[in-house]
């Protein structure tokens, strides 16, 4: 009986109608803690001694790219369970992680960009991170492009999956990049395990732009999926009666 | 070849037809289209010459950039060969065959992605004290160069069967391939620059080749599993 949780997240019809409670609250979330971080982090958070005010793309940078890793790891682990389990639902989830991985990992490399020039000098360089974020894209562009151009669904689903695992090699390295090849990048500011070298004034807005980035993630993935799901259930009884209404 | 002959080892009196017999089959292939031998190496060489007329010819610069421009060109090499590992065998049928081998088709992998190694891979990494000598690349860096090709186009064969496995069934897949395969390069790539350009600035490298190693034993065990799991896939579309 325990299970039975587990055995229901497979059937995308349960799945959509739980989660339509869910959207309003996830989409309040966000927008209270994105409205409270930025105000806080680009309004009322102290300026940086060395970068003035430059420094408070921070308060984009680090969630998105945060995300962008963070929701690799979603659509590896969602892609083995739909291998494993045979969930399509599972699979679903996977398909709607990859565009916005790739989108969050894009905001990363470009608010990196941007926030190079004045500090750095200039917009882009083969640093370690910098490039393993390039190549996070490209897993994710990869993914993308696999499950676009094999024609029948389900071999696209089990195809894109196994190649979202094969990529979770890469991900460490990118995790450790910062730590491992000491270049331009700064190493990791924020540390769960021992202090962070930040300051707590500018700590916490970031923090709740993180909580606000993982709101928004979960809302927009939750969005996504279910849209996949009408789609790809289109034929059947329950989504039409979702659509239509009662006849 | 004749279809008949790939498929001795699954109806043949030989119950354990195994690896050896797979990596014969594949090899005395690989050996008769000896062009398919010959086209990555050529590749290699003119890309490479093409590079002096492209970049200018002054031995410092080239001598710079001799370690990245050989491992990318051996990177681009690996690849575009990589394509047609299993195309044939899957358009007349063999595939599904060895799929249906009661031996597990990770050893038929193995064995294709050993005989691609040895195609493409191996001629490279002899040949690459001669191209690094063209592009004056530093004597130190001689041993280090062909050492970290003989170990890294060992693992790009391995991973680039994923790739090549995953896109069999597509009509076009030389694009999508690429775009696959090339992240999973990467830290191939770049601990072999890293050990060429540790020679060169005469510091130790042994701990890049031993990153090279222990990521050639990772692919050896775990790409042939993924490219099986891939074909399995491809064959069901």
């Amino acid at each position: 009986m325990a299970w039975q949780w587990f055995h229901r997240l497979g059937s995308p019809r349960w799945f959509y109608q739980k989660t339509s409670g869910w959207l309003p609250w996830l989409a309040l979330a966000s927008v209270v803690l994105l409205v409270t971080g930025s105000v806080w982090g680009l309004g009322f958070a102290p300026e940086d001694a060395k970068q003035g005010n430059s420094y408070r793309i921070i308060f984009i940078h680090v969630p998105a790219a945060f995300l962008a890793l963070a929701g690799y790891y979603i659509m590896a682990i969602s892609g083995a369970i739909g291998l494993i389990w045979k969930m399509k639902l599972s699979f679903a989830v996977m398909r709607a992680a990859a565009p916005i991985g790739a989108v969050l990992t894009f905001i990363s490399l470009f608010t990196g960009a941007v926030w190079g020039k004045p500090t750095w000098g200039t917009y882009w360089v083969w640093d370690a991170r910098i490039t393993s974020m390039l190549i996070l894209l490209f897993l994710y562009i990869g993914v993308m492009a696999l499950s676009q151009a094999v024609s029948r669904e389900q071999v696209a689903d089990k195809a894109s999956a196994l190649l979202a695992l094969v990529g979770t090699v890469n991900i460490p390295i990118i995790y450790k990049s910062v730590d491992w090849w000491f270049t331009l990048h700064q190493p990791a500011t924020i540390r769960l395990t021992e202090s962070s070298s930040i300051d707590p004034s500018m700590f916490y807005p970031l923090l709740v732009m993180i909580a606000g980035f993982y709101c928004t993630y979960a809302w927009t993935l939750l969005t996504h999926t279910r849209a996949l799901i009408l789609r790809r259930d289109m034929k059947t009884q329950w989504v039409q009666q979702e659509l239509v209404g009662e006849k | 070849m004749s279809l008949t002959d790939v498929q001795s080892p699954v109806v043949g009196a030989r119950a354990t037809p195994g690896f050896a017999a797979l990596f014969k089959i594949e090899m005395l292939l690989a050996l008769r289209k000896r062009a398919d031998i010959a086209n990555p190496l050529l590749f290699f060489v003119t890309v490479l010459a093409l590079l002096p007329l492209g970049v200018g010819p002054e031995p410092e610069l080239l001598a710079k950039m001799a370690p990245g421009m050989i491992w990318v060109m051996a990177l681009l090499a690996t690849m575009l060969s990589q394509e047609s590992l299993f195309r044939g065998d899957f358009e007349d049928g063999t595939l599904e065959q060895l799929a249906l081998l009661p031996q597990p088709l990770y050893f038929a992998v193995l064995a294709k992605s050993l005989v691609h190694w040895i195609a493409t891979g191996l001629p490279l990494a002899l040949l690459s004290p001669l191209l690094a000598l063209m592009l004056n690349l530093p004597t130190e860096g001689y041993l280090c160069l062909f050492v970290s090709l003989f170990l890294g186009t060992a693992s790009l064969s391995l991973i680039g069967a994923i790739g090549a496995a995953l896109t069999v069934a597509l009509r076009r897949p030389g694009l999508l391939l690429a775009l696959i395969v090339m992240p999973l390069y990467v830290p191939v790539l770049i601990f072999g620059t890293g050990a060429v350009q540790a020679a060169i600035d005469g510091y130790a490298y042994s701990a890049q080749l031993a990153i090279l190693a222990a990521l050639l034993a990772a692919a050896a065990a775990l790409a042939p599993l993924a490219a099986a799991g891939a074909i399995r896939i491809s064959l069901d579309n």
